[in-house]
């Protein structure tokens, strides 16, 4: 799996993400945001951190960059693309996925771990999930309150498009377990073609098990193991 | 020499001009004498900042040279922007720890955020990668609306910097006391790794070689940042407020990428950040460790703001900005690198042969002083230092008499749980990343020190800071070698050998004898106690002049230790494991309660003679801890310090608050209730281990000459908290500690706060 | 062409929630301002460009708006001339 991993200046997960893919059996490859092709992937994923330093809107400047327009196009042409923290906002920004990221209701950066829910495993992304598997991952995020509109949120619901949910102690989402007061306790979510996927949470950080979780390498392999099934068709 | 001549505009040189300039008038005649003639003005702006005491270190040089900083697995001690040490599979690990205190006292955002930029700067620009960044903390009583806006700001600063730069930060401290009251302290360690043989200096070597500056364009911030450091803060000090630097960390993190691609790249022979005294203090101390002298066309220099005079662009401390050595013929291939990150390079001046540190505007000489005047040139003083009578008094005053609040054990206990400085600090690092770059095993709050994975091997590396304030205010040598015996025993707690320490010594005006004394006498207790724990100091910092209308804060020496863990799978953590294993209690308690938190909660008093530190059983209490360790022995360890022993095992038992247990502990010492659970005897351990296993921790402690006996049981958490002494018992639930313990800071930070 | 000086006022969408604005309220109530019903945070950017006209300008910036600086789904923006700017035609 030939995975296209994008650097904006100011990406700084970018490595996480790389080490990730390759634990999996990927093959990473870093794109700097200047280039205009991707050349041939498989895969593209936006990683976490500052993009132009969060100026203006988190991933706004991003999602100009010359890169973006053969993202969009792989996009439309159903290849997969991940978005993570920074990478989610932007999707967003991009218009690649609906909504956008408003800063944590408590104004403070939000950096812990947190257990999610998977709303969706029927997707290339989350299908290695059983459907009551509870995540353990970390956030480490200050604008990661996913906002839109009624009519898109009811949309969202209703066509199962949020991936993943805030959950409590008892195993359900509350307002205290919520770490940015995001829309339905929101994490994650994914495009009506189910290709394009954006979640705030952290899935690369939580492949090891010295590193305190291993919930997420399911994510990535179940991405490999569609990659791989479609090349053999 | 060529001489400088005058520039119009210059001010006249005159006594008082000189004294503004923070030079005395012995020091002036110095700079008479090595220049053979009057400074211009612009020389003298040089001369003020190379010789303030932020940058010329003159009052601390000479007791500084005491320090051990020596031993075979030293790469680069002293000297050089940070220390760097061997830690085998052909790695380096270089680190240090940087002040920030004035500039946080006046902007907290601000001052914390660019006291995190310096120093990471420090690290990349000796070729290492930043990989973890720790920081210590000191503040006034929490319970003031300022404190809590200091605070607020100073940890959204280091959060919002370090976050956006992406290096996680693994640990520190944060300690409240009414000492600090006006004079915050702020103190940032920044480790890197590196291969042994990438390692790069800061010298400008090779006559005929381009310097370049690199990085964002210079303004007018933070001019004079070097000479405020060296000051006392005072009602004016808020209006001073321009003179703070603003920090970009989204450059920062543009410029570490360009710095490690640059020095790889084989096109350069040198990099220094500019820091404090920015273009001046750079290229003057790269001039002097090599020998060389350099010069500096100020026409070249990319400005940001109109009309800068060559005095404004040599002192701005403007951040986010490097000087690099470039090979003659390569600079294209410079700026192609810089140019790819979206930053500047441009070339300068360049190096020469003559030694001197020479400055060019228009063709015309404006500062020609030789490079070595200014750095080993600056004089150095040993001062008078006396104990001050009162301290004297404090420490003898005796604390036997105090009797027990009518409130009662449980009470004092719940509130030594709340308390700012033992309760959960969870507020603070739960706005920092401490998991970026996914090699952090373990994160603040989670163990006694933090710990960073090694990809390369299955080693690990340590790292904490600490220093009680406090036990150093009542006796200096006895308080730094406490300082340094902690840190020691939280590295050992997690499993790691302590290897080096640098040091961040915060103090009061050297000029008073009081405060000299301090100084001093903490640099010879740290001195001791590093010598025998061979960790050597490789280099640090030194902020006087901490300050409010005359009141000085606690010296306050923070030892910034590190250590390896050589194979991880040896990682402990201070938290119980299972209901059923066994406590034990390593090294002895005693009647000590001075200095200790019980008395500022309780007493509201700082007095008495702070706990002895017996260096040779401390040593062979780390000796103890990591042999059992080693074999497997154990399933906690957590060193014991303020709150004592009773804190201690409710923080053992607490865990993260998601899997608590209880304690039954029984104590048979003849000793009174209150320093039996509450005091804070130097020296001691409480480790946890499964049964059948207890015997050979007793067995390995006794080997090593540790006192070590059965103190109790990790019990279900719904059977409570229970210690016990002859007479007393204190009996709790865990839920109500774990409350207070966990909830009393982001309860307190609810409160409004006022700038 | 004149250099014209244009300042655009960005603003949360009405009924979008301002935690940042609500945590301000709060400030300035603890300073005894308690006649405050509402307090919004945005962002002015001051944009200097080479334009034909004024209308140009104007609708060059709505375009910069549309494009990448309002956010569509939370933000609106308001473009007006800055009081320093030369007056053209």
């Amino acid at each position: 799996m030939k995975v296209a991993i994008i650097t904006f200046p100011g990406s700084n997960c970018d490595y996480d993400l790389y080490k990730c893919v390759q634990l999996i059996g990927g093959n990473p490859e870093f794109l700097w945001h200047r280039d205009s092709s991707l050349g041939k992937v498989d895969a593209v994923m936006l990683p976490g951190g500052f993009s132009y330093g969060d100026y203006l809107r988190a991933g706004a400047i991003a999602a100009m960059s010359p890169i973006m327009a053969a993202v969009k196009k792989f996009a439309d042409h159903g290849g997969p693309v991940l978005g993570i923290c920074n990478g989610f906002q932007v999707l967003c920004e991009a218009n690649l996925l609906p909504g956008a990221l408003l800063p944590n209701t408590s104004l403070l950066f939000a950096s812990k771990e947190v257990t999610l829910s998977v709303e969706n495993n029927s997707t290339i992304f989350t299908d290695l999930y059983e459907s009551d598997r509870s995540l353990r991952m970390p956030i480490a995020h200050a604008e990661g309150n996913y906002y839109a509109d009624e009519e898109t949120l009811e949309q969202l619901e209703e066509d199962g498009r949020v991936m993943f949910r805030y959950l409590g102690p008892q195993g359900k989402p509350t307002n205290e377990s919520n770490p940015n007061g995001s829309a339905n306790h929101i994490a994650g979510i994914i495009n009506t073609k189910g290709n394009v996927m954006g979640m705030m949470p952290h899935p690369e950080r939580a492949v090891e098990t010295i590193l305190g979780s291993v919930d997420g390498l399911d994510l990535f392999k179940s991405l490999l193991n569609h990659i791989s099934a479609s090349k053999k068709v | 020499m060529s001489s400088p001549q005058s520039r119009p505009g210059d001010p006249q040189i005159t006594p008082e001009l000189v004294s503004e300039h923070g030079l005395s008038p012995s020091e002036y005649q110095k700079i008479l004498g090595i220049l053979e003639r009057e400074p211009s003005y612009t020389e003298l702006g040089v001369f003020s900042a190379m010789w303030s005491e932020h940058c010329g270190y003159k009052n601390s040089k000479r007791m500084l040279k005491l320090l051990p900083t020596k031993a075979p697995w030293v790469i680069q001690g002293p000297g050089e922007n940070a220390g760097v040490i061997d830690i085998g599979d052909d790695l380096a690990l270089v680190f240090k720890i940087e002040s920030h205190n004035h500039p946080s006292a006046v902007e907290p955002y601000q001052g914390a955020a660019t006291g995190v930029g310096g120093i990471l700067r420090d690290i990349f620009t000796m070729g290492a990668r930043p990989i973890a960044v720790l920081d210590s903390l000191r503040f006034g009583d929490l319970n003031s609306g300022r404190v809590r806006y200091l605070f607020s700001g100073v940890v959204q600063g280091v959060g919002d910097y370090g976050n956006c730069v992406g290096i996680p930060n693994i640990g520190g401290e944060v300690y409240f006391d009414k000492g600090y009251e006006g004079n915050p302290i702020v103190n940032a360690m920044c480790l890197g790794l590196m291969k042994k043989d990438s390692l790069i200096k800061g010298e400008a070597e090779g006559v005929g070689n381009l310097l370049v500056a690199v990085g964002t364009a210079t303004g007018r911030d933070g001019i004079h940042g070097a000479t405020f450091a060296s000051e006392e803060l005072n009602e004016d000090s808020q209006s001073s407020r321009p003179q703070v630097q603003v920090g970009d960390p989204f450059t920062e993190k543009l410029l570490l990428e360009a710095s490690l691609e640059l020095i790889h790249s084989g096109y350069i022979t040198g990099i220094q950040d500019m820091g404090a005294a920015g273009i001046t203090s750079s290229a003057a101390e790269m001039g002097g460790r090599s020998g060389n002298g350099v010069e500096i066309n100020i026409d070249w220099v990319p400005v940001r703001e109109p009309n800068m005079t060559p005095y404004e662009i040599l002192l701005s401390e403007s951040q986010e900005r490097m000087l690099v050595v470039v090979k003659t013929g390569h600079l294209k291939q410079v700026q192609a690198i810089l140019n790819k990150w979206e930053l500047e390079a441009d070339e300068i001046g360049c190096v020469t042969d003559d030694g001197l540190f020479r400055v060019t505007e228009e063709n015309k000489t404006v500062a020609a002083i030789p490079c070595l005047a200014l750095t080993e040139g600056c004089p150095t003083y040993e001062r008078e230092g006396k104990e001050s009578p009162e301290i004297k008094n404090l420490r003898s005053k005796d604390l036997s008499h105090l009797k027990i609040k009518s409130s009662g054990y449980e009470n004092i206990f719940l509130d030594l749980l709340g308390s700012a400085n033992i309760s959960s600090k969870r507020w603070l690092y739960n706005q920092y990343d401490t998991t970026v770059r996914t090699n952090t095993v373990v994160a603040p709050g989670e163990a006694d020190a933090g710990v960073i994975r090694l990809r390369e091997s299955n080693k690990a590396i340590a790292a904490t800071t600490d220093c009680n304030g406090r036990y150093v205010y009542l006796n200096p040598r006895m308080g730094a070698k406490a300082a340094v015996a902690e840190a020691a025993r939280n590295l050992v707690c997690v499993g790691a050998l302590p290897m080096a320490v640098t040091n961040n010594l915060n103090f009061g005006n050297p000029l008073k004898s009081e405060i000299y004394y301090q100084f001093r006498e903490a640099v010879l207790g740290m001195s001791e106690a590093c010598k025998l724990f061979e960790t050597p100091v490789t280099g640090g910092n030194v902020s006087f002049y901490n300050e409010t209308s005359s009141t000085p804060i606690y010296p306050t020496p923070v030892i910034g230790m590190v250590g390896i863990i050589d194979d991880i799978k040896h990682l402990t953590r201070p938290f119980f494991q299972e209901s059923g294993d066994e406590i034990l209690l390593l090294g002895n308690n005693t009647d000590e309660l001075g200095g200790s938190e019980y008395l500022y909660v309780s007493e509201d008093l700082v007095a008495g003679e702070p706990p002895i530190v017996d260096l040779l059983a401390e040593r062979q209490l780390q000796h103890s801890v990591l042999s059992m360790i080693s074999k497997g022995l154990l399933q906690s360890a957590h060193d014991l310090s303020e709150g004592g022993l009773a804190c201690a095992l409710a923080e053992s038992a607490f865990g993260n608050e998601t899997n608590p247990f209880g304690v039954d502990v029984v104590l048979q010492d003849r000793l009174e209730p209150i320093p039996l659970f509450f005091g804070e005897a130097q020296g001691r351990i409480i480790v946890s281990c499964k049964k059948h296993s207890s015997n050979q921790v007793l067995q390995t402690a006794k080997n090593h000459g540790v006192p070590c006996r059965l103190i109790g049981e990790v019990v279900p958490a719904s059977s409570g908290f229970r210690i016990a002494g002859r007479t007393v018992s204190v009996e709790l639930d865990i839920e109500t500690m774990s409350d207070r313990f966990f909830n009393a800071i982001p309860d307190l930070m609810n409160q409004k706060n006022d700038p | 062409m004149s250099r014209i000086r244009l300042e655009i006022r960005i603003v949360p969408r009405p009924g979008l929630l301002d935690p940042e604005g609500k945590a301000i309220q709060s400030g300035l109530q603890s300073l005894n301002y308690t006649d405050i019903h509402e307090v919004r945070v945005g962002k002015i950017l001051l944009i200097e460009l080479d334009a034909d006209s004024t209308q140009d300008a104007i609708n060059q910036a709505t375009s910069m708006c549309q494009r990448l600086l309002a956010n569509p789904v939370t933000e609106d923006f308001l473009i007006k001339l800055h009081e320093d700017s030369e007056n053209s035609e």
